[in-house]
C-alpha cells in the first residue's frame, strides 16, 4: 500500500499523485505545494513523512478577531511588535523545527519564531500591521501546525522557572572544587615551612567558601529536617542536617584553635552529591501537563448571539458568559456552560465527562450539561449558569483538589533512617561515654567524628538515583510518571480500580455486524463508492471493511454534516446516515412491514436505497487488546474494581473477562467514584485508579496513584500521577513488577551504603578519622551507590523489555481474535 | 613568597568570574531547553543556503537575544 509523502498515513484507493509523490488527501497536498512555493521542502528531507493533516475547520478561530481575547494571549504588544506562544502538540520532530524557525519564509510580518521542542511551544514575533493574531494561527493550522488553545491560556502567568536547584548545585560543586583544591597540601601533611607559614590563610579561604554551601545549598535540608522534627517524624534529612552542622562547627572549631584542617571538603562534597542526587530525581516531562483540570479542556471564547439584535453574532470569551445569553454551538464544538436547548437537534457525545459510551440526543427544551461535544449541526443554547458554576466544574470544588497532594505515605527511605538515626545516636553517645572514661581529651573528636561518617550520603543517593532511572525507563516505555515517589507507591499498591469507557475500551469504532435486509452486490459497490467519497471517521471505517467490492465513480455526492451522505449512479441512489436521515418515518421496511424503532445506546448507520430502508450497520466501542491477560496478572496480587460511568449493558462480557473476584458498578457519576475510592482508603486499602476522561478526575485525584491512559498523551488528560499511551496499556502489571523490583534495589543499596557506615565508623569510635580518610570515604561511598543503583535498574529495565516483546507477538495473535470474534448484544 | 596572597587571589577570582558566568546564563534560561539548540545548530548550514548574509547574521542575533 502507498503511503503519504506528507503524513506517512496509508492511502488506501484514494492515491493523490503530485509532481511524483504521492498523498493521502487534499490537504496534504496542499501543505506540500506550500512548502514547495516557499522553499521549504528540506522539510521532507530531515525526516520522511513528518507532516499532519491539516483540520478543515476554516471557522474555529475566528474568535481571534476579538480584541480582547488577543490581548489576553500576548505575551508582549509594543509599536507593532508583538510576541505570542504556542503550544502545539504536533511538534514531534526536527522537521518541525526546522519549519517553525523558518516561518519568516512563509509570511513577510513574522520576525522570528523559535520552537522549544521539549516543551513543544513556538515563541513568535510578529509585525501586527502585516500579519494579525489569527493569520497567524491560521497560517500555522494550514500547513498542520494547529495550536491547542484553551480556557487554560485565559488565566496563564508568565510561569517563573525554578531554577533553585541548578543554583544551589552550582554554589555546591563550585564550593567543593576550590575547597579541594586548597586542601590538597595539607592532604599530604608535608612539614614544609612555607606551607606551614600559609596554613591559616588557606583555612580560612575554605571556610569562606564552605559559608554558602551551608547557609544557601543546604538549607532544604535544615527546612525539611525542621519540619520533619515539628511533626515527629524522623526523615532522612534529619541525619544530613546534623552531619552537615556537625562537620560545619567542629571544622570551624578546629581552625580556630588550629587543631587541623577540618573536613570543608567532604562537607562541601557531601552537599554536591546529595543535590546531584535531587536534580537526577526530578526528571520532568516538559510537554506533558499532570495538574490539568476542565480550563484545558474548555474552548476560550465561543459565539454569541447579540442581545436584543436579529442573529447578529459576537464572540465572546468563556467566562463572560451569563445567565440569560444565547450561543451558539457547531459541529465538533464544546459546550462550555449549562444551558436549555433553543434550537437545532442536538447530539451530545459526553463520553469524557461522564463515561457514557454512547452519544445522548436531547430534544428542545431540554437541559444540556457543559463538557459535552455536539455530534450533529449547528444548535443554539439559552445559559442557565455561568461556566464555573456548571455540574461538570463543580467536582472541582471538592476539597481534594485543594488540598494539593500532600501524601501520608512514608518512603522507604524514611522508614529505614528512622531507625538509622536512632541507631546512630545511640552509637554516638555510647563512644563518647567509653572514651569520657578512657581518654577525656578525645572524647569530643569521637562524639563528632561518629556523627559526620553517619551522615547517611550513600544511603540518601540510594532511592533517588534507582527511582530517578527507573522514571527514564518508564518514560522510554511510554509511560510518564509526574513524580519519582510515585514509582515507590505504585509498589505498595493492592487495589487496581479502572474505568471502563475509554480507558477498557478505545475510542475507536469498530463495526460489529450489520443487520436488515442483505444488499445486493449492485447495492454494495454503490455503498462503497460513497462511503470512499466520505471523511466521516464512521464512513472510514466501514469502507476499510467493505474495501473489496469494486469502486466506480459516482455522478452525485452530497454530504450533510451529522446527518449523513447521498450518493447517486445512474439511477440508483442510496442514502447512508442516521435513521432520521435516510428517511424512516415515510419508509417502511421492506421486510417486516413496519416502522424501525431507532435503538439508542448504539451507534448505528442506516442504509436506504432508492427509498427503500435496506438495515443498518452497528458500532460500538472495542474494547483494548490483551484485557483478559492484564487482569489474570493483576489479580494475583490485587484486588480489581471496575467502576464505570456508564450503565450494565456489558456486565455480562465484562465478567468473562475479569477473574471472579472482581468487582463491578455501573452508574458512577463522577464524586460517586471519589467517594467510593476513599471509602477503599477507609478500609485500609491502597488504591491506584486507572482512568481517562473528566469524570475520573475525583477518583484520580483521590486515590494513591492515579493513572491516565491516554490515545494522544499530548492532548489532554485530567490531573494525574501518571499518563500511559494506550498502546502500552497491557504492559501494566509489568510496569508495576518493575516497581516493586525497584524497591528490591533501594534495599540491597541500603545495605550496601551501611557497610561504608559500618567502615566509617570503625575509625570514628577508634578516634582515627583523619580528613583525608573523610575526604576519600564520603565520595566513594556516594559513587559506588549510584554505579550500583544505575546498573541494577538497567538491568531489570532491559529483562523487562525483552520479557515484553514475547508476551507483545502473543498478544497479537489473541488481537485477532478478540476483534472478529462477535461480542455480546448490548 | 608573599607572591602566594597575588596568585590565590587571582585563581580564586577566575574561579569566582566563570562562577558568575554560570550564574548569569542559568538566569538567562539557557538550561530550560538543552535540546532544541543542539538540533537548530545543524540547520545553519541550510539557513545560509537560502537566506542572504546580512539577514542570517541578524536571525543568529536575535536567536542569541532571546535566550
Amino acid at each position: 500500500m502507498e503511503t503519504c509523502y506528507h503524513c506517512g498515513d496509508d492511502c488506501y484507493d484514494s492515491v493523490l499523485e503530485h509532481q511524483g509523490k504521492n498523498f493521502c488527501c487534499n490537504g496534504c497536498k496542499t501543505v506540500y505545494e506550500i512548502f514547495q512555493e516557499h522553499d521549504l521542502s528540506h522539510y521532507y528531507e530531515l525526516q520522511s513523512s513528518p507532516g499532519k493533516t491539516p483540520s478543515e475547520t476554516k471557522t474555529a478561530f475566528d474568535f481571534l478577531e476579538n480584541e480582547a481575547i488577543v490581548q489576553k494571549l500576548l505575551e508582549f504588544d509594543e509599536q507593532g511588535t508583538q510576541i505570542v506562544s504556542f503550544t502545539i502538540p504536533h511538534i514531534h520532530c526536527s522537521s518541525c523545527i526546522w519549519v517553525l524557525e523558518n516561518l519568516q519564509k512563509m509570511h513577510a510580518g513574522v520576525i522570528h519564531s523559535q520552537v522549544n521542542f521539549p516543551k513543544k511551544t513556538v515563541r513568535i514575533t510578529f509585525a501586527s500591521e502585516e500579519i494579525s493574531l489569527k493569520e497567524l494561527v491560521v497560517l500555522l493550522s494550514r500547513i498542520g501546525y494547529e495550536p491547542s488553545i484553551s480556557l487554560d491560556d485565559f488565566s496563564k502567568k508568565r510561569s517563573s522557572v525554578d531554577r533553585s536547584l541548578i543554583y544551589k548545585l552550582g554554589v555546591a560543586g563550585f564550593a567543593f572544587g576550590n575547597i579541594m583544591f586548597l586542601s590538597f597540601p595539607e592532604y599530604f601533611e608535608v612539614d614544609e615551612f612555607w606551607l606551614d607559614q600559609f596554613k591559616g590563610m588557606f583555612r580560612w579561604l575554605m571556610f569562606a567558601f564552605s559559608v554558602p554551601v551551608v547557609f544557601y545549598a543546604a538549607q532544604d535540608y535544615f527546612i525539611s529536617a525542621f519540619k520533619g522534627l515539628r511533626s515527629r517524624v524522623l526523615n532522612i534529612d534529619v541525619p544530613i542536617a546534623i552531619g552537615i552542622t556537625v562537620l560545619f562547627l567542629r571544622s570551624t572549631l578546629e581552625i580556630i584553635m588550629h587543631w587541623g584542617t577540618g573536613f570543608f571538603d567532604s562537607l562541601a562534597g557531601l552537599v554536591f552529591f546529595l543535590l546531584l542526587g535531587k536534580l537526577f530525581q526530578q526528571k520532568t516531562y516538559a510537554f506533558l501537563s499532570f495538574e490539568r483540570d476542565y480550563k484545558s479542556y474548555f474552548p476560550m471564547a465561543v459565539m454569541r448571539l447579540v442581545r436584543g439584535s436579529k442573529g447578529e453574532e459576537e464572540h465572546v470569551q468563556v467566562y463572560d458568559l451569563k445567565k440569560g445569553d444565547r450561543i451558539l454551538i457547531r459541529n465538533a464544538e464544546l459546550i462550555p456552560a449549562d444551558g436549555v436547548l433553543l434550537k437545532g437537534t442536538a447530539l451530545i457525545d459526553y463520553s469524557f465527562v461522564t463515561g457514557e459510551a454512547e452519544p445522548v440526543t436531547k430534544n428542545i427544551g431540554e437541559t444540556i450539561f457543559a463538557g459535552g461535544r455536539q455530534q450533529a449541526g449547528i444548535i443554539e443554547i439559552d445559559v442557565l449558569k455561568p461556566v464555573a458554576q456548571s455540574y461538570l466544574t463543580q467536582l472541582w470544588n471538592n476539597a481534594i483538589f485543594s488540598k494539593g497532594s500532600a501524601s501520608t505515605f512514608e518512603t522507604i527511605t524514611n522508614q529505614i533512617s528512622r531507625r538509622f538515626t536512632i541507631g546512630i545516636l545511640l552509637i554516638a553517645f555510647l563512644a563518647t561515654t567509653y572514651w569520657l572514661l578512657i581518654d577525656t581529651s578525645i572524647a569530643f573528636n569521637v562524639f563528632t567524628a561518629v556523627l559526620i561518617v553517619a551522615c547517611p550520603c550513600a544511603l540518601a543517593l540510594a532511592a533517588p538515583f534507582t527511582l530517578g532511572n527507573m522514571l527514564r525507563i518508564f518514560g522510554n516505555e511510554k509511560f510518564y510518571l509526574k513524580e519519582s515517589h510515585v514509582i515507590e507507591e505504585m509498589a505498595s499498591i493492592d487495589t487496581v480500580v479502572f474505568d471502563k469507557t475509554g480507558t477498557l475500551t478505545t475510542n475507536n469504532k469498530n463495526v460489529i455486524a450489520y443487520e436488515g435486509v442483505s444488499l445486493s452486490e449492485e447495492e454494495k459497490q454503490l455503498l462503497t463508492s460513497t462511503l470512499r467519497a466520505s471523511s466521516h471517521p464512521l464512513s472510514r471505517a466501514l469502507y476499510k471493511m467493505l474495501r473489496e467490492h469494486d469502486v466506480y465513480t459516482l455522478d452525485e455526492f452530497t454530504e450533510e454534516t451529522g446527518k449523513g451522505i447521498v450518493g447517486v449512479h445512474g439511477a440508483s441512489e442510496i442514502k447512508i446516515g442516521s435513521l432520521a436521515f435516510v428517511g424512516n418515518d415515510h419508509l417502511s421496511s421492506t421486510h417486516t412491514g413496519s416502522k424501525i424503532k431507532p435503538n439508542t445506546g448504539r451507534t448505528e448507520v442506516h442504509i436506504a436505497t432508492t427509498d427503500t430502508y435496506k438495515g443498518c450497520y452497528v458500532f460500538a466501542n472495542s474494547y483494548r487488546t490483551g484485557m483478559e491477560a492484564l487482569f489474570t496478572d493483576i489479580a494475583e496480587t490485587n484486588e480489581i474494581v471496575i467502576l464505570s460511568g456508564d450503565n450494565d449493558g456489558e456486565r455480562d462480557y465484562l465478567q468473562k473477562l475479569l477473574p471472579a473476584s472482581a468487582r463491578l458498578h455501573f452508574n458512577m457519576k463522577p464524586d460517586h467514584k471519589l467517594a467510593f475510592i476513599e471509602s477503599l482508603q477507609k478500609q485500609g486499602k491502597r488504591v491506584m485508579m486507572v482512568g481517562d476522561g473528566l469524570n475520573d478526575a475525583g477518583a484520580l485525584a483521590q486515590s494513591d496513584v492515579g493513572i491516565v491512559i491516554s490515545e494522544d498523551i499530548t492532548l489532554f488528560s485530567p490531573a494525574c500521577d501518571g499518563i500511559m499511551d494506550a498502546a502500552r496499556f497491557s504492559d501494566l502489571p509489568a510496569f508495576m513488577k518493575l516497581s516493586k523490583s525497584a524497591i528490591g534495589v533501594i534495599k540491597y543499596a541500603f545495605v550496601f551504603s551501611l557497610l561504608y557506615n559500618l567502615v566509617g565508623l570503625g575509625f570514628a569510635v577508634t578516634g582515627n578519622l583523619a580528613p583525608v580518610v573523610a575526604a576519600i570515604l564520603m565520595p566513594l561511598s556516594s559513587i559506588s551507590i549510584v554505579v550500583f543503583t544505575t546498573l541494577a535498574t538497567y538491568f531489570l529495565g532491559s529483562r523487562i523489555k525483552k520479557e515484553k516483546t514475547k508476551v507483545r507477538s502473543k498478544k497479537s495473535e489473541e488481537l485477532t481474535k478478540v476483534i472478529f470474534s462477535p461480542r455480546p448484544s448490548d | 613568597m608573599s607572591i602566594i596572597y597575588l596568585l590565590l587571589t587571582i585563581s580564586v577570582f577566575v574561579a569566582v568570574v566563570f562562577f558568575i558566568a554560570f550564574v548569569v546564563s542559568v538566569r538567562k534560561g539557557q538550561y530550560d531547553d538543552t535540546y532544541t539548540p543542539s538540533v537548530r545548530m545543524l540547520f545553519e548550514d541550510e539557513l545560509v543556503k537560502e537566506k542572504p548574509a546580512s539577514e542570517e547574521k541578524k536571525s543568529t542575533v536575535l536567536n542569541q537575544s532571546n535566550n
